[in-house]
C-alpha cells in the first residue's frame, strides 16, 4: 500500500522537480563549474583554471567595495523600510483614536494607504529616472528646494558625493518598497482580534504598548518574510544602481554593489569565468543571510 | 485514512533531498549547454569574380546583419542595405536585418553556439570585448575589402579612400584589419560662437586667455566649464590631446602601452593641475559632479557654461536642446605655454562605430561587401545627413549643407590632418581602466576637488599597473 502512496506522490512531484532541475538546479550546478574556468562569454573556447578566479577576488577591491555596500544595504535596508511599513500599518489600522470606534486607523487612513501604495505601481526604471531628475544638484527637485528655505549654502551634489551616493540609492529603495509592506502589514494587522486591543486599552495601555505587546508579537510571521524579501531587494539593488548612479558604480565605487559587478566582469569585459565565480561569491552571501534570517526568527508561533 | 501517520512530513523532506542529490550528477550532461558545441557553421559558397562583385560574393545568399541602435539609429543601414540588394537583386529580401542596443547579451550565445552574423556594429555599452574576440580567433580579417576597388572609382583601393589613421585601428598584433570603423569622431573642447561673440569673447588659444575668459564669465554669471560629473571620462575627449599637445604624442602612447611611470610625466602634471585650476577656482558649473551626460549639455546649450569636452556627436544628441542661434563649434585644446612640444590646433580624432564580420560567419564575403557599399559615396552622404556625424570615407561632406557644430568640426580636422591628430587608445583597449577606474575614480574625484592632481597621478598609474598585471587581460601596444 506504501508503495503505491509514494508512486502517486511522486507522480505529482516529477513535472515540478523536472522544471525545478531544469531552470534553478542546472544554472547553479554549471555557474559553479564555469567559476572554475577562463570562460570568456565569447567562444567556447576555455580551460579549466582552477582556483584562480577566487583568488583574484580575495585581491580585488573593487570586490570588497561592493560586498561592503551590500552588507550596508542588508542591515539598514530591511530595518528601515520594515520599521516604516510597520508604524505607518499600525497608525492606519489601530493607532487612531475616535470616539465610536474603538480600534481604527487615523483620519483619512484609506487615502494614505493608496498614497503609500502609489510608488508600487511604477517600475523600478522609472523610479529611477525620476529620482535621477531630483537628485540633479543644478535644477533637481532636492537642491531647489534647499535653495528655496534659504538655504542656499547647501547644496550637496548628491550622487556626485561618494559620502551621500549610497545613501541616495536607499532612499529610492526605501520610498518605492514601504508601500508594498504597509499593505502587507495592515492585511496581517487585520487579522488579529479586536478584543485584544479592546483589553489592552481598558487596561490603559497606550499606542505604544500595544504595538510592542500585541501588533508586533502577532505579526512575527509576517515581518521574517518581509525581512526575506527585503535582503533579496538589498542584494539585488542593480536597476537603481545602473540607471541613477554615477558611472555607474558610484563616485569612488561608493555604489558598487556584487550584482554591478557581475554585469560589468561578465558582458563589458568578457570575464565571464570570473564573473560567475562573482555570482558564487553573491550566493554563498545570500546563503548565509538566509541561514542568519531564519535562526533569529525562529519562534514559537502563536496561535489565536 | 492515516496518510500522514505513516508519510510523515521529515519523510518527504528528506526523499526530496535524496532527488536532487541523484539529480545532480544528471546534471553534468547540461553543464555545457551555456557554452555551446561551438561547431562551425558551413560557408555559403563563393560567387564568381567580376568589376560588378569584387569580393566575389555569393549573388543569391542571405545576408544578416546586425546593427547596434544607439545615438545614429540603424536607418542609415537600412539604406545602404536597399543598395546592396539594388546591386544583387537576387538578394532581395533575403538580408535579414536586426536593431539592438544589447550587442552581447543578444550575440554572445550565437558566437557560443557558432552561428553568428555577418555583420556587426559592436558599439554602445554592451560592446563585445575586442581584445577577447580577437584573441579567441572569432573574427575575419578584412584585407581582402581594404584591397578590393571602392565602389565609386574602381582605380582607387577601398583602404586609399579612408582616413588616415582608420586602418591602423582596425589592427591589433600583426598586419591583419579585424575591425573597421565606419563613423569618424573628431573630439575637443565645444561651445556657442554666438555666445562668446555676445560677450566679445575669442575662443583662448593659450591656458592663460583661458583662465582670463573664465574670470570675465564668472563675473557675469556665467560658468566657464562643464563636464557630464557622472560620466567623468569625457574629460579626457580635451585632456588627453592637450597632454600630447604639452609632452608629444610619445606621452600618450606611453600611457596607452602601460609603461611605468607613464602617468608620472611633467606633462601629465602640468595638465592636471591646469584641469585642477579651473576647479579651485571656481570655473566649473555648480553642481556639475552630479550631471549625467545630457543634463551637463542641457545647461550648456542654456549658456550656464561655456566650454564642455565632447565628441562630434553631441551635436546630433543635443538637437532638441541646442537654441536655433547657438552657433555650434569645436575648438581644439588651448596651448599651456611656449614650450608645448605640438602646435596649437592639435587634436583627438578616431574612428566610431566598429564594424566587425565574424569568423563563422555563413556569408563572411557579403558582410565585407555590405561595408563597401557603405563606403560609398552615396551611402556615406546619406549618413552625413542623417546622423550629423562624419564617416572614415575621407570625403563625402563636399556639397552637401552640414550643420554648425559638425563643419566646425570637419573644419578643424582639415587644419589638423595629418600631423596634429592624436588618437589615444585606452578606450578601445582597456574600457575598464579608462572608463571606471581613471575616468570615475581618479579624474572625476579631482574635478569634483576631493583629490590633489598629485593623488590623481599617482592613482592612475596604480590603476594602469594593476592593469598591467592583470593575465585576464589582453594587452597591446602602440607599434
Amino acid at each position: 500500500m506504501r508503495h503505491g502512496k509514494n508512486g502517486f506522490i511522486a507522480g505529482f512531484l516529477i513535472l515540478p522537480l523536472a522544471i525545478y532541475a531544469v531552470f534553478v538546479v542546472s544554472p547553479f550546478v554549471q555557474a559553479i563549474y564555469y567559476s572554475f574556468t577562463n570562460w570568456s562569454g565569447l567562444s567556447s573556447d576555455l580551460k579549466m583554471v582552477g582556483f584562480d578566479n577566487y583568488r583574484k577576488l580575495l585581491d580585488d577591491d573593487v570586490f570588497w567595495h561592493a560586498l561592503r555596500n551590500n552588507l550596508v544595504l542588508l542591515l539598514v535596508l530591511p530595518l528601515v523600510t520594515l520599521g516604516m511599513g510597520l508604524f505607518f500599518a499600525f497608525m492606519l489600522n489601530v493607532g487612531g483614536r475616535r470616539k465610536n470606534a474603538v480600534v481604527s486607523g487615523v483620519q483619512g487612513s484609506s487615502i494614505y494607504k493608496v498614497i503609500y501604495f502609489f510608488p508600487q505601481v511604477l517600475s523600478i526604471a522609472i523610479v529611477a529616472l525620476i529620482f535621477q531628475f531630483a537628485y540633479n544638484p543644478n535644477s533637481g527637485a532636492l537642491n531647489s528646494f534647499l535653495s528655496g528655505i534659504g538655504l542656499d549654502s547647501v547644496q550637496p551634489n548628491w550622487l556626485g558625493d561618494p559620502k551621500l551616493a549610497l545613501w541616495c540609492v536607499m532612499g529610492v529603495m526605501v520610498w518605492s518598497n514601504v508601500g508594498f509592506y504597509v499593505v502587507l502589514f495592515s492585511a496581517a494587522m487585520s487579522t488579529i482580534p479586536r478584543d485584544f486591543y479592546e483589553a489592552a486599552l481598558l487596561d490603559g495601555a497606550n499606542r505604544f504598548t500595544t504595538f510592542f505587546r500585541i501588533t508586533l508579537p502577532l505579526l512575527w510571521d509576517t515581518v521574517q518574510t518581509g525581512w526575506v524579501y527585503m535582503g533579496i531587494m538589498a542584494l539585488d539593488a542593480f536597476a537603481v544602481v545602473q540607471i541613477m548612479t554615477v558611472g555607474p558604480g558610484g563616485p569612488d565605487y561608493s555604489t558598487e554593489v556584487l550584482t554591478w559587478f557581475v554585469y560589468t566582469k561578465g558582458i563589458r569585459d568578457g570575464q565571464a569565468g570570473y564573473a560567475t565565480a562573482l555570482g558564487v561569491a553573491l550566493l554563498i552571501v545570500t546563503m548565509f543571510f538566509a541561514m542568519i534570517v531564519m535562526r533569529l526568527g525562529r519562534r514559537e508561533r502563536l496561535e489565536f | 485514512m492515516g496518510f500522514t501517520s505513516d508519510f510523515g512530513r521529515r519523510d518527504l523532506v528528506k526523499r526530496a533531498a535524496a532527488l536532487g542529490l541523484i539529480s545532480v550528477p544528471t546534471m553534468a550532461a547540461l553543464s555545457s549547454c551555456a557554452t555551446g558545441d561551438g561547431d562551425k557553421t558551413k560557408q555559403v559558397d563563393k560567387g564568381t569574380k567580376s568589376a560588378k562583385n569584387p569580393l566575389a560574393i555569393n549573388e543569391s545568399a542571405s545576408l544578416d546583419v546586425v546593427i547596434f541602435d544607439g545615438g545614429f539609429g540603424d536607418q542609415y543601414a537600412k539604406d545602404a542595405q536597399a543598395e546592396y540588394m539594388k546591386a544583387f537583386p537576387k538578394t532581395e529580401g533575403k538580408v535579414k536585418h536586426a536593431a539592438t542596443q544589447k550587442i552581447q547579451s543578444k550575440l554572445a550565445p550565437r558566437f557560443n553556439g557558432g552561428t553568428p552574423p555577418d555583420l556587426i556594429d559592436n558599439s554602445g555599452a554592451e560592446q563585445m570585448d575586442f581584445g577577447t574576440l580577437v584573441s579567441k580567433k572569432q573574427l575575419t580579417d578584412l584585407r581582402d575589402l581594404l584591397d578590393a576597388p571602392s565602389l565609386d572609382d574602381p582605380s582607387k583601393k577601398v583602404r586609399d579612400t579612408l582616413r588616415p589613421g582608420v586602418v591602423e585601428m582596425g589592427q591589433f598584433e600583426g598586419e591583419e584589419v579585424w575591425v573597421l570603423y565606419y563613423a569618424y569622431t573628431i573630439y575637443g573642447v565645444w561651445y556657442s560662437k554666438s555666445l562668446l561673440a555676445k560677450h566679445d569673447w575669442q575662443y583662448p588659444q593659450t591656458w592663460d586667455d583661458m583662465l582670463t575668459l573664465c574670470a570675465d564669465a564668472k563675473k557675469q554669471g556665467i560658468a566657464g566649464w562643464t563636464y557630464p560629473g557622472k560620466y567623468p571620462y569625457y574629460l579626457p575627449f580635451s585632456l588627453y590631446p592637450f597632454i600630447a599637445k604639452i609632452g608629444g604624442p610619445e606621452t600618450l602612447d606611453a600611457i596607452d602601452n602601460l609603461e611605468p611611470n607613464a602617468w608620472k610625466n611633467d606633462a601629465v602634471k602640468a595638465a592636471f593641475e591646469a584641469y585642477d585650476e579651473l576647479q579651485r577656482k571656481g570655473y566649473i558649473l555648480k553642481g556639475t559632479p552630479g550631471l549625467d551626460h545630457i543634463q551637463s549639455q542641457v545647461a550648456w546649450n542654456e549658456g550656464k557654461a561655456l566650454f564642455i569636452p565632447n565628441g562630434s556627436w553631441v551635436e546630433n544628441e543635443t538637437k532638441k536642446t541646442t537654441p536655433k542661434n547657438f552657433d555650434m563649434a569645436v575648438g581644439a585644446p588651448s596651448s599651456l605655454d611656449s614650450s608645448d612640444k605640438m602646435p596649437f590646433g592639435t587634436i583627438w580624432a578616431s574612428g566610431g562605430e566598429p564594424f566587425i564580420v565574424p569568423k563563422n560567419a555563413k556569408n563572411p564575403r557579403g558582410g565585407m561587401e555590405l561595408l563597401r557599399v557603405m563606403l560609398g559615396k552615396k551611402s556615406t552622404q546619406n549618413f552625413i545627413q542623417q546622423v550629423s556625424s562624419l564617416s572614415s570615407l575621407n570625403g563625402g561632406t563636399e556639397g552637401i549643407e552640414l550643420a554648425p557644430g559638425l563643419a566646425s568640426a570637419q573644419e578643424l580636422w582639415q587644419k589638423a590632418n595629418p600631423d596634429k591628430i592624436v588618437n589615444p587608445r585606452l578606450q578601445d583597449w582597456y574600457v575598464t581602466l579608462q572608463k571606471e577606474k581613471i575616468g570615475v575614480a581618479a579624474l572625476g574625484e579631482m574635478m569634483a576637488g576631493r583629490m590633489s592632481p598629485k593623488e590623481c597621478m599617482a592613482k592612475c598609474q596604480k590603476f594602469a599597473d594593476e592593469t598591467a598585471k592583470d593575465s585576464a587581460v589582453t594587452k597591446y601596444r602602440h607599434k
